[in-house]
């Protein structure tokens, strides 16, 4: 059992307050949307959550089984789909999720990097560079990679961005599944999206 | 998935793969490292036409071409990673001890290869004497390890700023001052033919400083990176 716990969050960015104060928990089964307009800081939360921005106040703990989870743990057990997150345009996609299963420390073989393409509309292509593809099959490779390791706690930011209508279906099919066995938190802007999560974190209000 | 207990050397080796096979594609660290190499001996080769030079002057002339030349190569290791975006994924699936080892293999390697480019052709246009050939061979792997191991660091540092190049070279040079005083010392010895003995005091200090800059880089790296 995983828990994510955020305690009187804060981040400025020099005068400009992007956030304050912000509590919750989340527990392994649990999903959150984070929600609001452009600009409000939803995608800063993220980064803070994933400890790539350090808050201003507060902070975020993760245990496993009730125990505080050190940093290489955490890594170990996160994923994260996001525009600002991007894979290697010159390796192939296969190559891409076999360098990131490699140094996350999991054993991938080629039938399952086959079975996550065929999982997320890229069978056929992962011999292919990345470079080459549209940004909505990057977009379904970021979601591969996301899914390898399985991770305890999912992240994803803007989910169905570039996405065609088949596209934000698979989406809404993994949130359905790592939903009952993770932690899910959505940053996202779109209404037909909050549905995704069971809780919702508004921010700049 | 299964996790497997891939371990360090593994997962640097993967990071050195990832990279070497991006370079392999993409060749732009090389042709930066090669091109800086090759015009800057050349335009020496042409101005100092037959007159020879003195092996102090050599030694001081090759090493100015081989740091301008890792200078605009080394760092695009870790630019690469932040331009591309891609740093995100990897602070987020890799811990930073094989990101270090991995893109301090790469840059050994690539620095290995312009050192097999330009130390011919320096030979050939400056016309400079062999001396002790082995002794020489020995300054020029010592000075890799320690252009490297000093540099790497640098090169995550400045990643992300505005001024990657000049910064790169502005802050390794108080860094690399010393070393490269002591591979001038010890190559215009090695270049007149010196032995063994009398420069084991340069070789000391370079194999202390490579030791040094890559200790102290690793146990810095986690802090650089994921600040």
């Amino acid at each position: 059992m995983y828990k994510l716990q955020a305690h009187k969050l804060s981040k400025r960015f020099g005068g400009l307050k992007v956030f304050s104060k912000l509590d919750f928990e989340l527990t392994t089964g649990q999903s959150m949307a984070v929600v609001g307009p452009n600009g409000s800081g939803k995608s800063t939360l993220l980064m803070v959550m994933l400890s790539l921005y350090t808050p201003t106040k507060g902070e975020v703990v993760y245990y496993s089984d009730g125990t505080k989870m050190d940093d290489a743990a955490v890594r170990a057990n996160v994923a994260l789909v996001s525009p600002y997150l991007n894979l290697y345009d010159q390796l192939t996609a296969e190559e891409n999720i076999k360098f990131f299963a490699t140094v996350s420390g999991h054993n991938i073989t080629g039938k399952a990097i086959n079975e996550l393409l065929v999982r997320v509309g890229l069978e056929g292509r992962g011999g292919d560079l990345v470079g080459g593809y549209s940004s909505g099959m990057k977009q379904r490779l970021k979601y591969a990679v996301a899914m390898f390791k399985e991770p305890a706690f999912l992240f994803l930011d803007e989910p169905t961005s570039n996405l065609d209508d088949e596209g934000k279906q698979l989406v809404l099919e993994i949130v359905k599944e790592f939903r009952s066995k993770s932690i899910v938190v959505i940053a996202t802007n779109e209404k037909e999206e909050y549905h995704l999560a069971e809780k919702q974190l508004r921010v700049n209000q | 998935m299964p996790k497997n207990s891939f371990g360090l050397i593994s997962k640097a080796l993967a990071v050195y793969t990832k990279d070497f096979r991006l370079e392999l594609r993409t060749k732009y660290a090389i042709n930066a490292i090669l091109m800086f190499g090759i015009t800057t001996l050349s335009v020496v080769s042409f101005s100092l036409g037959q007159s020879g030079l003195q092996p102090k002057l050599l030694a001081a002339l090759f090493w100015v071409v081989m740091f301008f030349s890792a200078m605009s190569g080394l760092a695009q290791v870790f630019i690469r990673e932040e331009e591309t975006g891609t740093a995100l994924a990897l602070k987020l699936t890799a811990d930073p001890d094989p990101i270090y080892f991995g893109k301090l293999f790469f840059n050994l390697t690539l620095l290995t290869v312009m050192t097999l480019i330009i130390t011919p052709i320096f030979f050939v246009f400056t016309d400079a004497p062999t001396g002790n050939l082995p002794l020489f061979v020995l300054v020029l792997i010592l000075g890799i390890l320690g252009l490297c191991g000093a540099t790497t660091l640098v090169a995550a540092i400045i990643a992300r700023a505005s001024v990657k190049g000049a910064l790169f070279a502005v802050l390794s040079f108080p860094i690399l001052l010393p070393l490269l005083m002591v591979l001038v010392g010890a190559t215009e010895k090695v270049l007149s033919g010196q032995t063994f003995g009398v420069i084991s005091t340069e070789l000391q200090f370079l194999f202390a400083f490579a030791v040094v800059m890559i200790t102290g880089s690793v146990l810095l790296f986690k802090f650089v990176w994921l600040d």
